[in-house]
């Protein structure tokens, strides 16, 4: 598919390597010290000075996963240390925003190092937008991955030296499925997610209705006495247009299960079980099981009904949970 | 009855194909035309020839405008063939039935799609509505809960299978390995040169256990297209001509369409069952009559029922046989040897069937030898459809 004329800006771009962006500080102890205490991390080696200076490192090591850190900006946005480059990175994602892809989500965020950093080292990095991606369609939305790859260095006299990079990935996207604000002027309304309503027709209807009132009915067919599910118009075995429906015990077990990891679509949440259960009137029905631990699901696993709402009542689901055999 | 059959009756006498890629950057109707005209092409068939069409569902290329851009004027036959994939061996059933009663003297099969770069099928969000209509309420008992994609629906028979049988996750991942082999020693494929191992697929992420990633074919872009004609005048034409020995296709007791969970035993596909028995009762054929087989593989899983179905191997046993080799390079019944849909492409099975076309020819790139008859099979979990074609 051809793409949308402004693309070929954005693509102009790609490969481009934006200026330098300088720590404040140089790598230092209080702050390593500070930054240990905050994430809750007691090894030695970032901040017991005798423990670290008999290591192999000789002295006091900074935690890699802090690597980002030395070169922001601080508290104050866009303050960065001076020298810095006032070059944007993130040009291409205000030139999507432009043409009415408004929305951001980050996607990857994956840090690699060289060495360790010792106390003293003065840093700065240097950006390079690495890749755009086509045009893509996720549960999200329709937009464009964008790669930033981020090269940090340590200043040496004989020539800076990479410590380590950041690749930085986001969806730069136009949401799925926005809700339109209420009335004019109003707020825009936060995009939210729901489930899936059923299709439901006349056969169906005293399922769904069923399960709104807390009760898990099956269809019988009162000329043979057939009960079938799914429901349908006709009994299979005789094809009698009569039929009721008899309260199920919501008592069976699983025959088959599966558990859906990707793609992950809200408003589900992942991994996300889901059982074939065996009544024990003797039919099979679909459901979400709920209370089980992924390695204790299996065949024959014995299972009790119960009654979940989602999305504030407009629908409400039978769910399976595993109880003693 | 025999004097009715079709079997033997018409030939698959041109093939014509695009690349298969992500992102084909042109319209399905391009691609259409560019595969079709090509198969007319590789027959020495005249485009202004063609009186019929088939094509399949989920298809948006319509047959009108395939031959308006051709030119026909004279058109008597055209056939639309539901379920996606499990048609894919329908249309050059209808094409032969249209020949053999010679209601169409030509007919083109075609299938183009933008399925990776203009639709992709996995994502999980389909539009299913609440109004009333058979589709939205059968998808209904799945979607509430997020059972929503063909990888779980299949995950589904997978895990009963693997518990009735004794199957693993390495026995769909010898599948997997085996036609990624194929794939990387085929030069149309779209893993050409990247063969995996089964560490790898063993790490391969979950998509929706018990099938991982390795387990699911990819979504691509691309066209294919034959032209069917009589036996007879095939013959006389520029190619090798490729006899339809048979062709079903097949629903039976229970069926739905990737749901049929309300069988009592659903560790089978009694669908491709149907197919089977008529396949093997048109052309007088049983299982070892055939040199390679082309099994339809949008997930690895069912590749295994349906080796038993056409009776390569007793029920439960298809993993002794995978885990054997014989489905592989070497094997006594290699497989998928374009790469299958898990290595060359996802053209909804259309692909596997020129693949039963080039190695009753002759002109595979994975070629296996003295090839009389190949078995190609459709897509599973929803009624489906089969083939053997074979050398005159």
């Amino acid at each position: 598919m051809a793409e949308q004329e402004w693309m070929s800006e954005v693509r102009a771009k790609v490969g481009r390597e934006y200026g330098r962006v300088y720590a404040w500080d140089e790598v230092n102890a209080p702050m390593i010290r500070q930054w240990c205490e905050v994430m809750g991390i007691d090894n030695p080696l970032y901040t017991d000075a005798a423990h670290a200076a008999a290591s192999e490192f000789g002295g006091i090591v900074a935690p890699p996963a802090m690597l980002q850190a030395w070169c922001l900006e601080g508290l104050h946005m866009n303050n960065y240390a001076p020298g810095s480059t006032d070059e944007n990175p993130y040009e291409v994602l205000k030139m999507m925003e432009a043409h009415g892809y408004p929305s951001v989500v980050a996607v990857n965020s994956d840090l690699s190092f060289e060495r360790y950093l010792k106390l003293g080292e003065k840093l700065y990095y240097t950006t390079r937008l690495d890749s755009v991606g086509e045009e893509k369609t996720t549960a999200l939305g329709t937009g464009f991955f964008v790669t930033l790859i981020m090269s940090f260095f340590s200043q040496k006299p004989a020539g800076d030296e990479k410590v380590g990079q950041l690749l930085f990935r986001v969806f730069k996207f136009r949401p799925a499925n926005v809700p339109k604000p209420a009335e004019k002027g109003a707020a825009p309304a936060v995009p939210k997610y729901k489930r899936p309503q059923p299709g439901v027709s006349d056969d169906t209807r005293f399922f769904w209705e069923g399960v709104q009132a807390g009760r898990l009915l099956i269809q019988r067919c009162t000329c043979c006495g057939t009960l079938r599910h799914p429901p349908a118009p006709v009994c299979i075995d005789c094809h009698s247009f009569d039929w009721d429906t008899v309260e199920a015990s919501g008592k069976g077990e699983i025959h088959s299960f599966v558990v859906m990891h990707y793609p992950e679509v809200p408003p589900f949440e992942h991994p996300n079980p889901i059982g074939l259960i065996d009544l024990d009137e003797g039919v099979r029905l679909v459901a979400g099981l709920v209370g089980v631990k992924r390695d204790e699901i299996g065949i024959g696993q014995r299972v009790q009904v119960e009654f979940q709402s989602f999305d504030d009542g407009e629908l409400t689901l039978p769910m399976f949970r595993p109880v003693a055999g | 009855m025999t004097d009715i059959s079709i079997s033997g009756r018409a030939a698959i006498a041109g093939l014509g194909a695009t690349e298969f890629s992500k992102n084909s950057g042109r319209t399905e109707l391009r691609l259409a035309m560019e595969a079709t005209l090509a198969a007319l092409a590789d027959a020495g068939i005249d485009p202004s020839e063609v009186e019929g069409f088939s094509s399949y569902t989920m298809d948006k290329v319509p047959e009108y405008e395939i031959a308006r851009l051709l030119g026909c004027n004279n058109v008597k036959f055209f056939s639309t063939v539901p379920h996606g994939g499990g048609a894919a061996c329908a249309p050059i059933l209808h094409a032969a039935m249209a020949v053999a009663t010679g209601v169409a003297k030509v007919v083109v099969v075609y299938r183009a799609m933008n399925e990776r770069s203009w639709y992709r099928f996995g994502t999980g969000s389909y539009g299913f509505g609440s109004t009333p209509i058979f589709e939205n309420v059968n998808y209904g008992w799945y979607m509430p809960f997020g059972f929503h994609t063909p990888a779980a629906w299949v995950g589904m028979f997978a895990r009963r299978y693997m518990h009735a049988y004794g199957a693993t996750s390495e026995d769909f991942g010898r599948v997997s390995v085996a036609v990624r082999d194929f794939a990387a020693t085929n030069p149309a494929a779209f893993f050409h040169g990247k063969p995996i191992t089964l560490e790898e697929h063993q790490a391969s992420k979950w998509i929706a256990e018990p099938l991982r990633l390795l387990d699911c074919c990819q979504e691509s872009d691309g066209a294919v297209a034959m032209v069917i004609t009589s036996a007879e005048r095939a013959r006389d034409l520029k190619q090798k001509p490729v006899i339809i020995k048979a062709g079903s296709q097949g629903i039976t007791t229970g069926q739905q369409s990737m749901t049929s969970y309300y069988r009592d035993d659903i560790t089978g596909l009694p669908e491709m069952g149907v197919v089977a028995k008529e396949l093997y009762a048109q052309s007088g054929l049983g299982p070892e009559a055939f040199q390679t087989a082309v099994i339809y593989d949008h997930f690895t899983p069912f590749v295994l029922p349906q080796l038993e179905e056409f009776g390569f191997v007793k029920r439960g046993e298809a993993k002794d046989f995978i885990r054997a080799g014989h489905h592989a390079r070497g094997g006594r019944l290699p497989i998928n040897t374009h790469g299958g849909q898990l290595g060359e492409a996802y053209i909804h099975g259309m692909n596997g069937v020129a693949e039963g076309v080039r190695q009753v020819r002759g002109s595979a790139a994975n070629q296996v030898a003295d090839v009389e008859n190949v078995l190609v099979t459709a897509g599973t979990g929803v009624p489906t459809s089969g083939l053997i074609l074979g050398a005159a």
